[in-house]
């Protein structure tokens, strides 16, 4: 279970062999080096039938590969800020085991884990300027770790004792969206606000490859292109909808639809967290610029299973998730951090502690975590009140106060 | 405003609802399907758009889930979306924004966050009208917390009850009876309305209570009128919101006249009347001389036009209720 482990210490068992070879081929990562955006211009029929091809900045084995058109967004980035990202996906991945821990251990219901989608949230997540605002599934961890929400504010609902519980204002994150696709019209809603304001702030909309079956996602699409509303519809197609493959839900490359709704797709290596954030940054430049929505598929793959209730050994192969093993986003820029001196083992060591330290105060935040008071079913029901709320609050309230009378009388 | 009292049809005071809306709150809009330059198919946002603009009165992608989802959105980032739905029948595919979206948002962001989104429904029958175009589905709604559902029976309320909607920082299902669009009544644009979820006695008397909303109000006035030739004295509530209901209003009238008929168009079977007759019993249980009787609509789907008298409550089937209620 070396994926679970905090970080990317050393190459995997599986990364040697299989490296590149079926597995990287199966999955569509062939190292290409052109662009592969789709636009209403550009794209052709032609396209439909070709292997889709993804843009890649760094191959699994952590060289920095070039690439004409999205080099440009990420030429600025400094060693300290590849070394942020590094830092940002490796403690995204602790505290994702810490909460999966949780959950096995009872502190949580539920957790759905985002291992192996770190370089894709945190790719895109980093490309945000605060100003932006994010609708997120639940499953974008990494996201809220970029947003500054406090880790620890995502467990609430993982725990019960909560249904969100974060302000979404304060970080412009909103909250998590469980049905599955419904956040792709409010972030379509929401943009079109921002336009209406005459502001330049862009929307990211998360969703998955299973959401991209959803009607509210179709008419997402319809929405955003029709009002041009300066929104990033990023899908992380981690090849699994629980149990679901992804030939399941489309018969095209999912970055290919985007056409047809007239706007440009474009597929990235989800693993590569340096390739999301470009894609990523270029996308929220066309929103700023008023040049409407963009679709971003990002290729990766959901290591674990879906959430803690699910078995994948049901459904596939471990030799699946070997050969995505093989391309994991945390090793890949290790392996470019080192090659490049970027970082030094003094980096990897203080890294470490942080992210056993930040095991520990989930760990204990979570246990600190604090059941609801029973009078909060009724609270927020509604912002202006409501006759029957109170009164049944009432009637619950008399309820409780009739057990103390009997414990008083005893 | 010149005019401070006019003779309005229901349809035009909630477009003179809207425009006053328009005018006061920059972040107040309209959306929905042909609301621009059609004005909406029953006109009621006639001549808006071209008064405020493509921007704020804004002709949406025919996609009911969509409408409100966007809405949701823009509430979200500080506007007041007015939405459309064309017709009952085509709330559907908006239901599911509606209740898992539009209704919890605020509780499950502690009250962080508020989402001031007003969805009109023109609804109910008897315009003899196609499938889908005649359907009373309020009870759907009023089942789920977190909204509010109303409906106006006459164009002073419509005109201020339109006014409180928009201003209310819940969302708000707000059912037009679309039969009553082009009933006219004096709507004073001063006048200070009272709560939105207050029910109002709209006719006072000693024997029976007739409870109703929206189009059936007029009929219960009706039935009241023909009751008296028979010598018999009926109230007549208006009950104005469905959720939450002024179940305080209903219950000093109850204990008044100690008999209920609850009214609407909707089904029966688990409608508001069944809420209704559930906690007046409750409340009034030793007040009431006879069950709580309800009459509206059967449980099959909505009938073929030809057929819609026999469906909805009519002055003859009201007045059996009441002859029966009367008989214990």
């Amino acid at each position: 279970m070396t994926v679970e482990s905090t970080a990317a210490r050393t190459p995997r068992r599986s990364a040697g062999s299989k490296a590149g070879t079926a597995g990287a081929k199966a999955a569509g990562t062939t190292g290409t080096k052109r662009t592969t955006r789709t636009t209403a211009k550009k794209g052709t029929a032609a396209q439909q039938g070709a292997d889709p091809e993804l843009v890649q900045l760094l191959t699994p084995e952590g060289e920095r590969v070039k690439n004409a058109d999205y080099d440009q967004y990420v030429d600025g980035v400094t060693p300290e800020e590849l070394r942020g990202l590094y830092r940002d996906m490796v403690l995204t991945r602790r505290f994702d085991a810490e909460a999966t821990a949780l959950q096995r251990q009872g502190e949580l219901g539920l957790w759905a884990s985002l291992l192996g989608q770190e370089a894709a949230q945190i790719g895109s997540g980093r490309a945000l300027r605060d100003d932006d605002y994010v609708f997120p599934t639940y499953r974008e961890h990494g996201v809220a770790w970029c947003r500054g929400v406090d880790p620890t504010n995502l467990l609430g609902m993982f725990r019960g004792v909560n249904n969100g519980g974060w302000d979404p204002n304060s970080n412009n994150f909103q909250l998590y969206t469980i049905v599955i696709g419904s956040q792709t019209l409010h972030a379509t809603g929401y943009a079109m606000g921002i336009a209406k304001d005459g502001a330049d702030s862009a929307v990211i909309a998360y969703f998955g490859d299973g959401a991209s079956s959803q009607g509210d996602v179709a008419e997402s699409f319809t929405f955003s292109a029709v009002y041009n509303a300066p929104v990033v519809f990023f899908c992380q197609n981690n090849q699994w909808a629980i149990s679901e493959p992804t030939e399941k839900q489309t018969r095209v490359p999912l970055y290919q639809r985007a056409q047809g709704f007239g706007f440009p797709g474009v597929r990235v290596d989800g693993n590569d967290v340096l390739a999301c954030l470009a894609v990523t940054k270029w996308a929220l430049e066309r929103a700023r610029a008023g040049e409407g929505p963009t679709l971003v598929e990002a290729y990766t793959y959901r290591m674990g299973a879906h959430t803690t209730s699910d078995d994948p050994t049901r459904y596939r192969h471990d030799d699946e998730r070997a050969a995505w093993e093989a391309k994991d986003p945390i090793l890949r820029l290790r392996r470019y951090l080192e090659t490049s001196n970027h970082a030094n083992e003094g980096f990897f060591a203080e890294l470490e502690a942080e992210s056993e330290a930040l095991g520990k105060r989930v760990r204990e935040a979570v246990r600190a975590m604090p059941d609801p008071d029973h009078f909060a079913i009724f609270e927020n029901a509604y912002a202006d009140g409501h006759a029957l709320v109170d009164e049944e609050r009432a009637q619950f309230a008399a309820y409780q106060a009739s057990f103390a009378d009997v414990e008083g009388g005893h | 405003m010149a005019e401070t009292v006019k003779n309005l049809a229901m349809a035009k005071a909630i477009n003179e609802s809207l425009r006053r809306a328009l005018e006061t709150d920059p972040k107040v809009l309209i959306m929905g399907e042909d609301v621009g330059k059609l004005g909406g198919v029953f006109r009621v946002t006639d001549g808006l758009q071209k008064d405020f603009g493509e921007s704020r009165v804004i002709d949406t992608p025919l996609a009911e889930s969509g409408i409100v989802g966007t809405a949701i959105g823009l509430a979200l980032r500080g506007y007041r979306p007015v939405v459309e739905i064309q017709f009952d029948g085509f709330v559907f595919p908006a239901y599911d924004q509606i209740v898992t979206q539009l209704a919890k948002m605020h509780a499950r962001s502690l009250g962080k966050v508020k989402l001031p989104v007003v969805v009109r429904i023109p609804y109910g029958g008897g315009i003899g009208a196609v499938e889908h175009h005649s359907e009373s589905p309020e009870a759907l709604f009023a089942h789920v917390a977190g909204l509010k559902v109303v409906s106006p029976s006459n164009a002073s309320d419509a005109y201020w009850m339109m006014q409180q909607a928009i201003q209310s920082d819940d969302p708000v299902i707000y059912f037009e009876p679309k039969r009553r669009y082009w009933d006219k009544a004096e709507v004073s644009t001063e006048a200070i309305p009272g709560p939105l979820h207050k029910a109002s006695v709209v006719r006072d008397g000693t024997d029976l209570t007739l409870a109703a909303y929206g189009p059936m109000v007029k009929l219960c006035q009706e039935v009241a009128d023909a009751a008296a030739e028979e010598g018999k004295s009926l109230e007549v509530l208006d009950l104005r919101s469905v959720s939450p209901l002024d179940f305080d209003t209903i219950q000093a009238s109850v204990e008044k006249t100690r008999r209920l008929v609850v009214v609407h168009e909707a089904p029966v079977f688990f409608g508001s009347g069944a809420e209704i007759a559930a906690r007046i019993t409750e409340r009034c249980f030793y007040h009431l001389e006879a069950p709580v009787l309800r009459v509206g609509g059967y449980h099959a789907p909505y009938p073929p036009a030809r057929l819609e008298e026999e469906y909805l409550p009519g002055l003859d089937r009201v007045l059996d209720a009441v002859d029966r209620a009367l008989a214990y």
